[in-house]
């Protein structure tokens, strides 16, 4: 039964990472706008606290009204990717079980309890519970929402870069050696905060974008201006924090996944002193041809900025994407092997590995391993590090798509810094000059408003499609990781989400417009 | 002692009355706890059931799920 179960087609691989794609990309319209959320209802309702003017109480509650269908719609839509790690990666969630089982505990239990608690007596308790205790639920509501999100991340980032864990032969798992270095993990930590600041950009655009509307539509104007005030300090202190916390994934991402770097910067031939590309005519449709191009065409670059963003040294060595086919040497004499020399060694940890199991099969627990055992467990130890290579059959498998990367990279980094010139900009103009009467801004502030979205899932396609083709980086390919289900079906369950997901959209869309075109409900009339 | 006198009554009583009050008077509310239910139900009832059976549930035999597992990742490399 076996053998007919390991004809894996691309098909297979294919449809279950478009599948997985899809509900990440559709889940994740919904978390950042939460989290960003939360904050802007968080800062209102804590000036009422500290001024008792109702009228930050009505501008609280008409963010926590948004707040809430956002909630709504977004509830359950992570669950769904359980499900596909259960159907179409079933060999992957084997082998992670034991090291992700912990931080997607916590986060569940941290959703229901904290999120479900906070929750009902931030939309409910008012009148009902003290304001102090009223402001403390609005705050704990967010927080319950960012901590979940940190043990998400963490079993991400960990699949980024697997630390605190060791291969396990007789269960085929990857075991949890150190909890805390899993979920401390430098990765784990700078995804976290640099997540968590971009969400609160999206947060802050929606914001901006809904008051620009009612500004546009002169009315409203009180409750848009004040709404302006709170989400251009949030969105302008939350795109700085995104800059330095980027800066610093850079930094990481140069060490431990250095062909997605490559990728990031289309940079196929490094060395000292490298620029930074700032644009280049990478061809979008199409890997260009790395072997033989010396850079990008029509390049335009910062010279030695790559250099420092990757080392943080005017003349640090940073290796292209030859450079990590062929290996390399570094300035201090270290070498780093070619991946022909860390597919040998892969192949020789999946060799071992078999021949460990067969001379272990039978064994009962306690009995003392074999010589033979003992042999080829240490030669599995020592090839460990290599045994996601094995799998490759060309070395051309291992860069990711250049264009995508490269372009989402852009688009990510670009719009970056275009919200911290629009947040100064709508700061300035809503501090120094009468913002009403600049209608050229609220287009803008209405127009910007996808664009949050936009970054922040061209973000999501630069960690995950850079570091293709693994799941667990170095440790196990796509192909590997995924199930023998057949196509078909994954395909059958794609359109089926995307028919449901659209569907979900339109109704949020739908309600969240009809609760803006309603507007605020004042408990005062007077402004 | 009568628990109905207690703080720990008069607690749970505040608590049972601030979720019956709030779904009692709740408006758009309403319309996302109908979204929510339909949404759970395809989710957990629909989807969970007919389309994403545990695969390892169902091709491994009980207590031989890391066997079925290291043949696929062995083979897989040939």
């Amino acid at each position: 039964m076996y053998n007919l179960l390991l004809d894996i087609t691309n098909a297979t691989i294919d449809w279950s990472r478009a599948q997985f794609a899809l509900t990440a990309i559709y889940h994740w319209l919904f978390v950042p706008l939460t989290l960003g959320l939360a904050v802007v209802m968080g800062v209102a309702e804590t000036c009422f606290y500290r001024t008792k003017k109702v009228f930050w109480k009505d501008v609280a509650r008409f963010w926590q009204k948004l707040f809430g269908i956002n909630f709504a719609m977004g509830i359950a839509t992570g669950i769904i990717l359980e499900f596909e790690f259960g159907t179409n990666w079933s060999n992957y969630s084997w082998m992670v079980g034991d090291v992700f089982g912990a931080p997607l505990a916590i986060e569940g239990i941290l959703a229901f309890f904290m999120e479900a608690t906070f929750v009902a007596v931030m939309f409910f308790g008012w009148e009902k519970v003290s304001q102090g205790f009223h402001l403390a639920a609005t705050w704990l509501t967010g927080l319950g929402a960012t901590l979940s999100a940190w043990w998400i991340l963490v079993a991400n980032a960990w699949m980024q870069y697997p630390v605190g864990q060791e291969f396990n032969p007789d269960t085929m798992r990857f075991e949890m050696t150190s909890f805390l270095d899993v979920a401390l993990s430098p990765f784990a930590v700078d995804k976290f905060f640099h997540t968590v600041t971009s969400s609160w950009i999206v947060g802050a655009i929606f914001t901006v974008g809904v008051s620009s509307w009612y500004l546009l539509k002169h009315r409203e104007q009180k409750l848009a201006k004040a709404s302006i005030k709170i989400s251009g300090i949030v969105g302008l202190v939350a795109s700085v924090l995104a800059a330095i916390t980027g800066d610093n994934s850079a930094y990481m991402v140069s060490s431990v996944q250095p062909m997605k770097l490559a990728a990031m910067e289309a940079l196929y031939n490094g060395g000292k002193s490298q620029p930074l590309t700032i644009v280049a005519a990478v061809n979008p449709f199409e890997q260009p041809d790395y072997v033989n191009e010396q850079h990008a065409p029509l390049r335009i670059a910062v010279p030695n900025g790559l250099s420092i963003f990757a080392t943080r040294s005017l003349n640090g060595y940073v290796p292209g994407v030859n450079n990590l086919i062929n290996g390399y040497t570094h300035p201090d004499g270290s070498t780093v092997p070619s991946f022909a020399e860390k597919i040998a060694s892969g192949k020789k940890a999946i060799v071992a590995l078999q021949k460990y199991r067969e001379a272990t099969a039978g064994l009962k627990n306690g009995a003392a391993l074999p010589a033979e055992a003992k042999a080829q467990l240490s030669t599995l130890k020592d090839n460990i590090k290599n045994f996601g290579y094995g799998y490759i059959k060309d070395v051309n498998d291992l860069v990711p798509h250049v264009p995508l990367t490269f372009y989402a990279f852009r688009a990510m980094v670009g719009l970056g810094m275009l919200f911290i010139l629009f947040f100064l900009v709508v700061l300035f103009f809503v501090y120094k000059r009468d913002i009403l009467q600049y209608r050229w801004l609220h287009w803008a502030g209405l127009c910007i408003l996808p664009f949050g979205w936009i970054a922040s899932e061209a973000g999501w396609i630069v960690a995950e499609m850079g570091r293709q083709p693994w799941t667990i980086q170095d440790m196990l390919p796509v192909g590997v990781a995924v199930s023998n289900v057949p196509s078909g079906s994954i395909a059958l369950t794609f359109f089926i989400f995307l028919f449901l997901f659209t569907s979900l959209l339109i109704v949020e869309i739908n309600i969240l417009t009809k609760q803006i075109k309603k507007g605020p409900e004042y408990a005062e009339v007077t402004y | 002692m009568n628990f109905k006198n207690t703080k720990a009554y008069r607690f749970l009583y505040n608590v049972f009355h601030l979720y019956s009050d709030g779904f009692r008077n709740m408006t758009i509310g309403k319309t996302l706890w109908a979204v929510i239910l339909i949404k759970l139900f395809i989710i957990f009832v629909i989807l969970k059931l007919f389309f994403f059976p545990n695969f390892l549930h169902e091709q491994a035999l009980k207590g031989q799920k890391s066997e079925y597992v290291s043949k696929q990742i062995i083979e897989r490399s040939k």
